[in-house]
């Protein structure tokens, strides 16, 4: 397996990313022979992982390589197919860890679709120029729009009860009746036939919003793709700024970018358990102004940061599944965290800035998306402060050195009252002090940079050792950690980590933790006999029909 | 390291002084402990010389130094048995590794849970003892109550240490209290019942001293294994004390049970209590009472948790190198089991067992008390037997609490129990009678009526000798 994270549309084996004025194409066109392991074909426009990383890519690419772009048109680039979703066979012939990481990926690029057209200033039209199964039907509910050609015989269609006994992974089930609020007996009959829905009573369920025949197919969607442009403002002005690729140094001991590094370290409980992630803030603030800004472009060290950081947590997530533990550390200047913030603080004027901090705003939700304990280590040389503290808000727990001899600067800003929501819709501090939000104020109003004891005091540590506990206190809170049941720690902390109100967002990750997680490990779906393993064999599934 | 650091304010032979977390916070707490001493140990003869041993070295021979000191200038500190290099862990899953210098972050609740129940057994006793000083039978057993008191205080020490030690704040919160639980108390009692009995009698301190503490030999025991050496090499020096607490109470019995075959001899017709000494089916009720309640001290006969510390390397058993199977996976132990008012014959798996094997062991080392204090009645030549009650006699904890068992370990219905139980147990009458006789004795070389003096004295001095100066 060649899995890199980092792709660029001349490398891409899968999408076609083209531009016409303000309206971009991505069109699948998945190279059967492509896929991440040899083992699969990946047929009739289905997906792997390494499809997804470069979908990911493109959409990312029209959002800050191409601020013109205020339509994005999804649609299939092979004939009679739009996209038939997860390979069946990556997913019955993949570990239950890999489906799990396989899942949340997807499900993170689609809800990245929904946040680029909420916040980015554009508008995505599903274009289903022939069958959308599974997850193409579910790529299709992340844009705003959906358009089913009309051709007698393409369908959207949720085959994976009826032929697969598990369910659509990527937030199908929770988007058809919580974002199109389709009646839920209509849903449940939808999602029985394998074959799917088609044409007229397509749209009269509002599985699509509208069809187009074969004729007038392109005309159609070129009509619908220039009218759903025409709602956003015009950017045609702006001047993109290019993804430049980011170089890693492997070392000896982990990974180490220009501002991220991480090291794996033994534990008593076995190699590489835990992971040291740090980031390094520079020396100074950097450019303030926009256009100082734009000339820095991807190497303004805010947004490389946390690219890098984007790297680091994929890194983790999927390749180092031994890791249990990342213990998060922020080093540098806290006068330079609280200068970004200040620079941050101003996106209205800018286009890039205001790009800038949705993609922080997206990474934190991935950092805490993570099934790692993270813990985030606020000692000596640390700056936690607005935006990287949220860092540690996001984490399952914060220790702070906290002693009259060794200075240790918190601070808040107003990146921590709203810039960066969680799933939830609150903020890390509300959702922190959730029975008592006039303590999140509280916090709130003492903006600047605060000594340890004032942040105790606040309520911003869980434990807040002196000197001389503090290197016995971490150590046993690693070994503790690092002992426990894996499974049991990452239902605990999805748990713990979104309280608060339910989202769509919420649901999504919660139901495919719950239910999809769950069936994935029944004989029903993944036995000798399951229907995943049946599935394309000349085997009739087995199943047990006692319901649990 | 053997040697013992005076020069020190907390003597010690773990370096305290270049550990600075440690020193503020034994500091910190030496203080609290001297309170804790004044207000709710021994009252009064805080004032006096009394002929004490300290430790001033932990080689062979340098535990038992002898001098007088007043109680509270007794230099309580932190000795520890000296490091055995290259120690490996001895039973579990570990066994054959390297012994563990630090707390593994993984066992560290339940390592602070087994310190901390072993340490609130420390003060509890010097609590439930603290007005027995006023009774005393003699100098001599005077001197004995406040040597095991000020040991027992030590064991508090010695724990204390490890606490603040290995186990951060909640370590030195856990510390402090120990000092705030209080033997009996309605609102924060000490953790294990035994603990919370009063010991109003100088009868009931010597069967304290042989039964109970005896159960504190064994936990110590079972400890002394531990994987953490740091515990293992506190409880193997505690060991060393600890038999001095037993010999008081062996002797102490033994001497009571010797006056009054003495007493019966000259009064073959009457009952010893009209002559001042205590009848020996009265002894026999004390000895019930004890045993049950410390039976109870070793838990329930199946347990989760004593697996999960003989697995882990935490605890493990009495004398562990002396038997073959560390790893303890394969066996069984064959137990009835009670439940549903029948018994069933159960292969228990051996490390489930373990409660029941450190008290089957705990049992057999109580067993060779009786037959030395039927010696003493055998050589008297009084027709009468000691025995212990059976393990199932009135337990509180385990498949056996609450449940009607007579001596013999038979089910009886609650009718018959509650007939019997005067036959059993002390009753107010005989706590009172005891209680009677309990007439201080404080001129040199006098003992009370109801107790014989001691076969010698003390450290090659005579049975006169001034143990404590009045």
């Amino acid at each position: 397996m060649n899995l890199n994270f980092q792709t660029s549309p001349a490398h891409y084996r899968h999408w076609q990313l083209t531009f016409e004025g303000d309206i971009a194409t991505l069109a699948m066109n998945v190279d059967g022979a492509g896929g991440l392991f040899e083992h699969y074909e990946l047929k009739l426009n289905s997906y792997d992982l390494g499809v997804d990383i470069e979908l990911a890519d493109a959409l990312e690419r029209i959002v800050f390589e191409h601020p013109e772009v205020r339509c994005v048109v999804v649609t299939g680039g092979i004939d009679k197919v739009f996209c038939a979703g997860a390979n069946i066979n990556m997913l019955s012939t993949s570990t239950h860890a890999w489906k799990v990481n396989f899942c949340k990926y997807t499900n993170e690029t689609r809800l990245y679709i929904e946040d680029y057209s909420e916040n980015s200033g554009k508008r995505f039209l599903a274009a289903l120029n022939g069958t959308a199964s599974g997850g193409g039907y579910e790529l299709a509910l992340a844009c705003d729009k959906i358009i089913l050609v009309d051709d007698r015989n393409s369908a959207v269609s949720f085959p994976e009860l009826p032929l697969l006994g598990v369910l659509p992974g990527t937030g199908g089930l929770t988007r058809i009746v919580d974002k199109r609020k389709i009646r839920r007996d209509l849903c449940d009959a939808f999602s029985a036939v394998a074959e799917g829905i088609k044409g007229k009573r397509a749209v009269e369920w509002d599985l699509v919003d509208a069809t187009a025949p074969l004729s007038r197919w392109e005309e159609s969607v070129s009509t619908m793709a220039r009218e759903m442009a025409d709602e956003v403002p015009d950017r045609s002005a702006c001047k993109g700024i290019e993804l430049t690729p980011i170089e890693v140094t492997e070392t000896d001991a982990g990974l180490a970018w220009k501002y991220v590094t991480v090291t794996f370290e033994e534990t008593p409980s076995g190699p590489g358990r835990m992971a040291q992630l740090t980031l390094d803030l520079p020396a100074e603030v950097g450019p303030t102004d926009a256009a100082a800004i734009h000339a820095e472009g991807a190497d303004w060290w805010i947004f490389r940061m946390f690219r890098e950081l984007n790297l680091a947590l994929l890194d983790l997530r999927i390749k180092h599944p031994e890791t249990g533990l990342v213990m998060t550390r922020v080093v540098g200047d806290p006068a330079v965290a609280m200068g970004i913030d200040a620079v941050l603080a101003n996106p209205g004027a800018d286009w890039f800035i205001h790009e800038v901090r949705h993609y922080l705003k997206r990474m934190l939700k991935r950092y805490e998306n993570s099934a790692k304990s993270l813990y985030a280590v606020m000692d000596e040389g640390t700056a936690f402060v607005g935006t990287f503290y949220e860092l540690a808000l996001a984490g399952d727990r914060q220790y702070l050195l906290n002693d009259p001899e060794v200075p240790v600067t918190v601070g808040i800003t107003e990146a921590n009252a709203g810039w960066f929501p969680m799933a939830n819709g609150l903020t890390r501090l509300q959702t922190r002090f959730l029975g008592a939000p006039e303590r999140a104020d509280e916090a709130l109003a003492k903006a600047g940079l605060l000594d340890a004891e004032t942040a105790n005091e606040l309520g911003l540590a869980t434990f807040a050792p002196d000197d001389i506990d503090w290197e016995d206190e971490l150590r046993l809170a690693i070994e503790e950690r690092v002992s426990f049941s894996p499974d049991g720690l990452t239902g605990m902390e999805a748990n713990l980590r979104f309280a608060g109100p339910e989202t769509m967002e919420t649901k999504i990750f919660g139901r495919l933790s719950a239910w999809q997680n769950w069936i994935f490990q029944r004989p029903n779906a993944a036995g000798e006999r399951g229907a995943l393993k049946c599935y394309g064999t000349p085997q009739a599934p087995e199943f047990d029909f006692m319901r649990t | 390291m053997a040697g013992i650091d005076y020069s020190q304010k907390i003597p010690n032979n773990v370096d305290l002084k270049s550990d600075r977390r440690l020193q503020r916070a034994l500091e910190a707490w030496q203080p609290e402990y001297i309170d804790w001493w004044r207000s709710v140990g021994p009252t009064d003869f805080n004032e006096n010389e009394i002929y004490l041993r300290t430790a001033v070295s932990v080689e062979k021979d340098g535990w038992a130094h002898f001098d007088y000191v007043k109680m509270p200038d007794y230099r309580w500190g932190i000795f520890l048995t000296p490091q055995e290099p290259g120690r490996t862990i001895g039973f579990g899953d570990h066994f054959g590794k390297e012994a563990w210098d630090q707390v593994p972050g993984e066992h560290r609740n339940s390592l602070r849970r087994l310190i901390v129940t072993q340490a609130d057994t420390e003060p509890a006793s010097v609590e439930q003892q603290r007005l027995l000083g006023h009774t005393a039978p003699s100098l001599y057993d005077m001197r004995n109550l406040f040597q095991v008191n000020v040991e027992e205080g030590r064991h508090l020490w010695a724990m204390v240490y490890l606490l603040q030690a290995y186990f951060g704040r909640d370590g030195r919160e856990e510390a402090d209290e120990l000092l705030q639980r209080r033997s009996g108390n309605a609102d924060h009692p000490r953790i294990l019942g035994t603990f919370n009995e009063p010991c109003e009698d100088w009868l009931a301190f010597f069967c304290f001293t042989m039964f109970t503490d005896r159960d504190g030999k064994f936990q110590l025991l079972a400890l002394a294994e531990s994987a953490f050496t740091p515990l293992a090499r506190s409880c193997q020096f505690m060991l060393t004390e600890e038999a001095h607490h037993m010999f008081v109470g062996q002797t102490g019995v033994g001497r009571v049970i010797q006056r009054t075959c003495e007493v019966m001899n000259e009064h073959p017709d009457s009952c010893p209590s009209e002559h001042g000494a205590i009848p020996l089916e009265l002894i026999q009720r004390y000895i019930n009472f004890w045993v049950s309640s410390s039976n109870d001290l070793y838990g329930g006969e199946v347990s989760s948790n004593a697996a999960n510390f003989f697995r882990s390397g935490l605890k493990g058993r009495a004398w562990e190198q002396k038997r073959e199977d560390h790893l303890a996976l394969e066996g069984h132990y064959t137990m009835d089991i009670f439940e549903n008012g029948g018994f069933t014959s159960t292969e228990v798996p051996l490390r489930n067992a373990m409660n029941e094997v450190l008290r089957d062991d705990y049992i057999a080392d109580n067993q060779k008390g009786i037959v030395y204090w039927n010696k003493v009645t055998a050589k008297a030549g009084i027709d009468f037997q000691f025995r212990l009650p059976d393990r199932r006699f009135r337990r509180r904890v385990g498949m056996f609490a609450g449940h009607p068992f007579d001596l013999d370990g038979q089910l009886v219905t609650q009718e018959q129990w509650d007939a019997k139980a005067p036959e059993w147990l002390p009753s107010t009458e005989d706590k009172d009678f005891v209680k009677s006789l309990m007439q201080p004795v404080r001129e040199q070389g006098k003992y009370a009526s109801w107790i014989a003096p001691p076969a010698k004295g003390l450290n090659g001095q005579p049975v006169e000798f001034e143990y404590v100066k009045l």
